[in-house]
């Protein structure tokens, strides 16, 4: 009985790794880059792997980059790594009604993999995540993000322009290919994703506030506006659309 | 760093552990995933490069034409790579 439990659990392991694929595909360019910045910004290959294992995550990584060499205090680039990634608490907070019950100690580990590609594909999938499938998706995507990094910074030369360009394309590209099939199912699919949409770009566009802030509001707003749709439409005709 | 990366990420893990929150935050959870995709993609890929918005419309219509005809998410990143890759060849 234990031995079909591992077996099971070494499949979804398994299938974590598969759906982490498009993930590695996509952290390849952005790693490989940040190798090169790095080591142009005089961080040796060391720091710079050290940094992409322990921080895992790009954005914050790219301005710690711009700041370092702006000289900037160390309190401020903890400062505004901090807010780029409080979007991670929302994301967690969504991921852990979804994932299968394990021990705090599990979810405290994989949870350190979460990013916005790893949840988007976690989230996306149908039924519970298991524990396995998370450390699947989560370790094909740091080994990606770490790998390269080191590669970025030992090669010290980046992808021909018109591939390193084309390759950006590619976790937008995944973030598509994953909320489209959700998105042919279900209109609530349509309205929540265009709704956060149009506030983000108002919000980036207009200069309204941090990218890190937009996205969370923007998500906030939406995920609320149209709950609170579904449960006016509940009250008035009785009837509750479950997904 | 990895401090204030790790908190956000872990956090909600231990905090919500095995509390049943009320029905409207639950609902409202289980939306974030597509509103943060929807945050996620826009405006972003528009602004791909930018000095010329159509080389992120047209990686965008590719991703979402791959994807609405069915295609895996892996084909669907690889051609929208290929799409480009033609694109910035070609114009």
């Amino acid at each position: 009985m234990s031995d079909f439990a591992i077996g099971k659990e070494s499949t979804e392991f398994k299938k974590g790794l598969q759906a982490g694929i498009s993930i590695g595909i996509g952290y390849f360019p952005i790693a490989l880059t940040f190798g090169l910045l790095a080591k142009t910004s005089g961080l040796s290959i060391y720091e710079s792997v050290l940094m992409s294992m322990i921080v895992f995550a790009g954005a914050s990584q790219y301005i710690s980059l711009s700041l370092l060499a702006y000289g900037t205090g160390i309190v401020e680039i903890v400062l505004t790594t901090f807010i780029v990634n409080i979007r991670h608490f929302l994301m967690s907070t969504s991921l852990n009604e979804k994932c299968e019950d394990d021990h705090l100690g599990n979810k405290m580990l994989y949870s350190f993999g979460i990013t916005d590609e790893t949840f988007s594909v976690v989230a996306t999938r149908e039924g519970t995540a298991t524990t396995g499938f998370m450390f699947g998706v989560n370790l094909l995507a740091y080994s990606s993000w770490v790998i390269f990094t080191g590669i970025g910074h030992l090669i010290g030369a980046s992808l021909p322009q018109t591939l390193q360009e084309s390759m950006g394309v590619a976790l937008y590209a995944m973030f598509i290919g994953l909320l489209v099939p959700s998105l042919k199912k279900s209109v609530k699919v349509l309205f929540l994703a265009s709704l956060a949409a149009i506030f983000n770009t108002i919000f980036t566009i207009g200069g309204i506030m941090a990218q890190g802030w937009a996205i969370v509001t923007s998500t906030i707003l939406s995920a609320v506006m149209i709950e609170l749709i579904e449960v006016i439409k509940a009250r008035h005709w009785g009837v509750k659309h479950e997904k | 760093m990895g401090l204030v990366t790790y908190i956000p990420r872990m956090l909600p893990f231990v905090l919500f552990k095995g509390l049943e929150l009320p029905p409207f935050i639950q609902g409202v959870l289980k939306n974030v995933p597509y509103a943060t995709l929807g945050a996620l993609i826009f405006p972003a890929i528009i602004f791909l490069q930018k000095d010329d918005i159509w080389y992120g419309i047209a990686g965008a219509a590719a991703a979402f034409g791959a994807a609405f005809l069915g295609a895996n998410v892996i084909v669907v990143v690889l051609g929208s790579i290929t799409v480009l890759a033609l694109y910035s060849y070609f114009l």
